[in-house]
């Protein structure tokens, strides 16, 4: 068992875990944030991206022993109350999802690729290049790229 | 009318709880003394179970059952069915093989379910799962369909003697059709592959089967596309309890394609083992499990060929198809490679001979049955291949052979059972040619020519038929279900508007696009208006969501619900105001009398229809009114659509340039959503065309079975892509509508396959056009 100590969400949490518990049955399964969605086992579908220390990372590729002592934000802390996060708000305008259950992931990796980026720096090919690691079967990203261009332009 | 009213790209009102990770699927429940299946599932293709050994499994810690197939059935549960019945053209019905949850004496596939753990983790169960012994004795495989009909091939089900499940023809007789072929002036033939696909919704296939003991009642929690129909075939056949004891719900679902309109093992046996072992049981699929045991689609293997006359006219058609079913029949895989496959092969054109015949096979390999199109994919890829290759082989335009066939008069009967009610093929044509600059392709030709590249350009004219079903039609055909839709409309006394639909939404938006239906009707905002679907005890039937039915059938219960309660509510509006009930327009959330300055506001319409205090007489009170609308015919959602690619010689690497699409979908409610849902199709008919590629080994192993193996088509594959629509009206329905889920994927498969084999010269070129296949057939 490990010990695991984070703030998710900008609250502490605690608790004892199997060893090879997978951060992204961590937050789904002990905290009860089913934001997060396992899609696949390989860490190819991106469904699970959350941030940890400000960086986007598949969930799923990462124990919640080695995010210990960090900060982590699921989909579920990304809005400021009632307020939608821009890459939010940019998806719901913009049509940028269907089913909705690749969206935590692809809004998490949106915000993430704005942030390394910068909102003005972001045009079609280099959104799609990045969104690599999200599979989408719903939407054919076209939506998405105009989610995540706009998002970037409201950001920048 | 309102300004979300039926035209209006209404902002979806589901958006909120996905964006904000508040959605809620099957595996994001939670309940008491929930415990956990995994399955043990055959590593063999194709062997006869000698013995299971469950001892060690059942002393590990956590479990609290080890079943297996005997014990299902000793407890009476019925084996899975397939829902349509077709007989071979000698009249003789179809060759089905039994197909039990847990398999008893033989596995037909890897992953095949042979036994079930349920224990207190998920990681208890996995570990205990790998702890049953089974001894196999392993038989010979046969993967490839056309394989499995040879003499001498393994034989799969003992009743389809051959592996062969049907011999199925439709259209006109096949030596008239030979005859008139015989006597053209041109002939083309080719031989077409479909390539086998796994539909991949994104949320795994999840269950959660909760038993409780005192009121003998069951609820399951399932990723499914049409849940009555679930609980209706889990209690009628498979007798896991009675229908009024039975609770499906399906809730958020993350698409579906098909995949999840089946009732698979893994429900049967969660429900059965809930009770049997006292606990709740949540099963829900990993990746490769859903690459092994999802319903699997298309495999068709096919030779066709068309007859033209001097004139360029198609003068016969006739096409050979073997249709692999894998190794159990699923729930529609009867009718996918029959009714909704031959029934389309008269394409958008005029065609007097038409004759296919379809023969369907058990091979050792997951079940095949509808995905995103249905049949409807495969006929398109057969039609527009062929057609495109006659035009290069007639040095005429693909687009002028193309519009001198058009079916231009409708209704047109084809000789494939058809009556087309409307459509205008060669408007949706012209609208594609010109946004895709189509005339001045050549100088774009010689302009990547000058950079090395090799540039090419493809159409596809595709038509399908959607609004599944009029149930009359479809059940002589064999369809075991009727195919209507059901639609509640429930006012409240403030006026605010509950409509249940037997439709299912998982990705679809319906609970914006349907709510625009009331908006419109009323004037009311969507926010007023609130869609219920997918549980069984709040929905009392439903069809569920497939085959681009929930438009043109769900929607049409709707205006048939809408219309009872406006009825209803000018009638009480004409008592009230003391006015003729012909006078009565309800716009804007007010209710009036034409030419006069009377009014009341909807809500007090609403309020009085259940205070019922001043009724007119002998009138129930409340305000609301249900419908079943069963459909009149099928609708026919037509286009065309231009793919334009570049093909880099060294590395046979396709870029995709443009894609551009004119459809006709009828009338539409949502344009943003309909958009949208061509988006999708057509990026899964890219994948189809492009990178998927369901690859089984000789001894029946799936080699793609994961994502690193499988391609999916993502973000970087794709272009952004130039829609328009163009809408004639279907007659055969209250709104005009035609349905618009599965155009994407029907249509575009061929037009990217033309345009590639335009680029590279040689038409020699299966799917998926991998850089590899297309390198490969540049040089050869």
């Amino acid at each position: 068992m490990s010990t695991v100590n984070m703030t998710v969400n900008g609250k502490k949490v605690s608790a004892d875990v199997e060893d090879r518990t997978l951060l992204s049955a961590y937050l789904r399964e002990n905290l009860n944030l089913t934001g997060t969605h396992i899609g696949c086992d390989t860490s190819q579908c991106g469904a699970c991206v959350v941030h940890v220390d400000g960086k986007a990372v598949k969930s799923c590729t990462m124990l919640a022993a080695q995010a210990s002592g960090s900060e982590v934000v699921t989909i579920e802390g990304l809005a400021k109350g009632d307020e939608l996060h821009p890459v939010q708000a940019a998806f719901k305008e913009n049509h940028g999802l269907q089913c909705g259950f690749c969206t935590p992931g692809m809004i998490m990796s949106a915000v993430d690729m704005i942030n390394r980026h910068g909102g003005a720096n972001l045009d079609e090919k280099t959104i799609r290049q990045e969104l690599e690691g999200n599979i989408c079967r719903c939407t054919g990203y076209h939506n998405i790229v105009r989610s995540i261009e706009a998002a970037a332009k409201a950001m920048a | 009318m309102s300004a979300e009213g039926i035209g209006a790209s209404v902002l979806r009102k589901e958006d909120k709880r996905f964006i904000t990770g508040k959605g809620k699927y099957t595996d994001d429940f939670t309940v008491p003394n929930m415990h956990f299946a995994a399955f043990v599932r055959s590593p063999y293709a194709h062997a006869v179970i000698k013995s299971i050994d469950k001892s060690a499994a059942e002393a590990m810690s956590g479990v609290v059952g080890v079943l297996d197939g005997k014990q299902l059935t000793d407890d009476g549960i019925g084996n899975i069915i397939c829902g349509w019945m077709v007989h071979s053209k000698d009249g003789s019905p179809m060759n089905m093989g039994a197909w039990s949850a847990l398999a008893t004496e033989k596995v037909r596939y890897v992953g095949d379910s042979v036994a079930v753990v349920i224990a207190a983790s998920q990681a208890q169960a996995r570990a205990a799962a790998e702890a049953v012994v089974v001894d196999y004795e392993i038989l010979p495989v046969v993967v490839n369909a056309a394989e499995a009909l040879k003499d001498g091939a393994p034989q799969i089900h003992e009743n389809a003697p051959g592996n062969l499940i049907f011999d199925w023809e439709i259209g006109e007789d096949a030596d008239a059709v030979e005859a008139a072929i015989a006597g053209a002036a041109h002939v083309t033939e080719m031989d077409i592959i479909n390539n086998r696909l796994v539909p991949n919704a994104m949320e795994p296939r999840s269950a959660l089967a909760i038993f409780d003991e005192a009121e003998d009642h069951h609820t399951l929690y399932t990723t499914s596309q049409n849940p009555h129909v679930a609980r209706l075939v889990l209690s009628a056949f498979y007798q896991v309890a009675p229908e009024h004891k039975l609770r499906v719900i399906a809730p958020d679902v993350g698409g579906g394609f098909g995949s999840k309109i089946y009732i698979y093992p893994e429900e049967i046996v969660c429900l059965w083992a809930s009770k049997k072992c006292g606990v709740s049981v949540k099963w829900t699929a990993d990746r490769t499990e859903s690459f092994l045991t999802d319903a699997h689609g298309r495999d068709h293997v096919t030779k066709a060929k068309m007859g033209f006359d001097a004139n360029n006219k198609i003068v016969g058609f006739k096409i050979d198809t073997i249709a692999n079913i894998g190794g159990y029949m699923s729930l529609f895989s009867s009718a996918t490679p029959t009714y909704l496959y031959g029934t389309l092969m008269s394409g958008q054109y005029d065609i007097a001979n038409v004759h296919c015949n379809v023969r369907a096979v058990y091979t050792n390999t997951a079940p095949v049955d509808a995905y995103r199109g249905a049949g409807r994919p495969e006929a398109t890829f057969v039609i527009e291949r062929i057609m495109e290759t006659a035009a290069r082989e007639l040095d005429v335009s693909p687009a002028e052979l193309r519009r001198a066939n058009f079916i231009t008069q409708f209704p047109h009967q084809t000789p494939v059972i058809m009556t087309y009610d409307a459509g205008d093929f060669g408007t949706t044509l012209d609208v594609a040619l010109k946004a895709a600059d189509y005339d001045g392709f050549e100088q774009r030709r010689t302009e990547a020519a000058s950079r090395g590249m090799k540039r090419g350009i493809g159409m596809s004219c595709f038509i399908e038929a959607c609004g599944l079903a009029p149930s009359a039609a479809v059940g002589s055909l064999g369809a075991g279900v009727g195919q209507w839709e059901s639609a509640e409309v429930r006012v409240n006394p403030v006026g605010t508007i509950e409509i249940l639909t037997g439709s299912h939404s998982h990705g679809q938006s319906h609970e914006t696009t349907f709510a625009q239906l009331a908006a419109d009707r009323f004037g009311l905002p969507t926010d007023n208006i609130q869609i219920v679907h997918g549980d069984t005890d709040k929905v009392q039937f439903g069809m569920g969501t497939y085959g681009s039915r929930s438009g043109p059938v769900g929607m049409s219960a709707i205006v048939k619900a809408l219309d009872k309660v406006e009825a209803k509510a000018k009638k009480i509006a004409a008592h009230l105001m003391e006015a003729d009930e012909g006078d009565i327009v309800i716009e804007n959330g007010e209710v009036k009398v034409v030419g006069t300055d009377k009014s009341l506001g909807w809500h007090e319409i609403c309020l009085g229809a259940y205070t019922a205090h001043n009724l007119p007489e002998g009138m129930e009170p409340g305000l609301k009114e249900g419908s079943f609308y069963d459909p009149a015919n099928f609708t026919f959602p037509a286009g065309s659509l231009i793919c334009e690619v570049e093909v880099d010689p060294e590395t046979g690497n396709t870029e995709i340039i443009q894609f551009v699409g004119a459809d006709d979908f009828g009338r539409i409610i949502n344009p943003m959503i309909v958009e949208g849902q061509v988006h999708g199709g057509v990026t899964q008919g890219i994948g189809q065309a492009m990178h998927e590629n369901a690859v089984y080994d000789d001894s029946g192993q799936l080699l793609s079975a994961s994502y690193m193996d499988y391609t999916m088509p993502r973000a970087d594959d794709v272009p952004s892509f130039n829609l328009s629509t163009h809408e004639t009206l279907s007659p055969s329905n209250p709104l005009g509508m035609k349905g618009c889920g599965e155009a994407g994927a029907i249509g575009s498969p061929p037009a990217v396959i033309n345009a590639i084999t335009d680029a590279i010269g040689n038409n020699n070129l299966d799917m998926p056009a991998s850089p590899s296949r297309v390198w490969a057939a540049l040089n050869a």
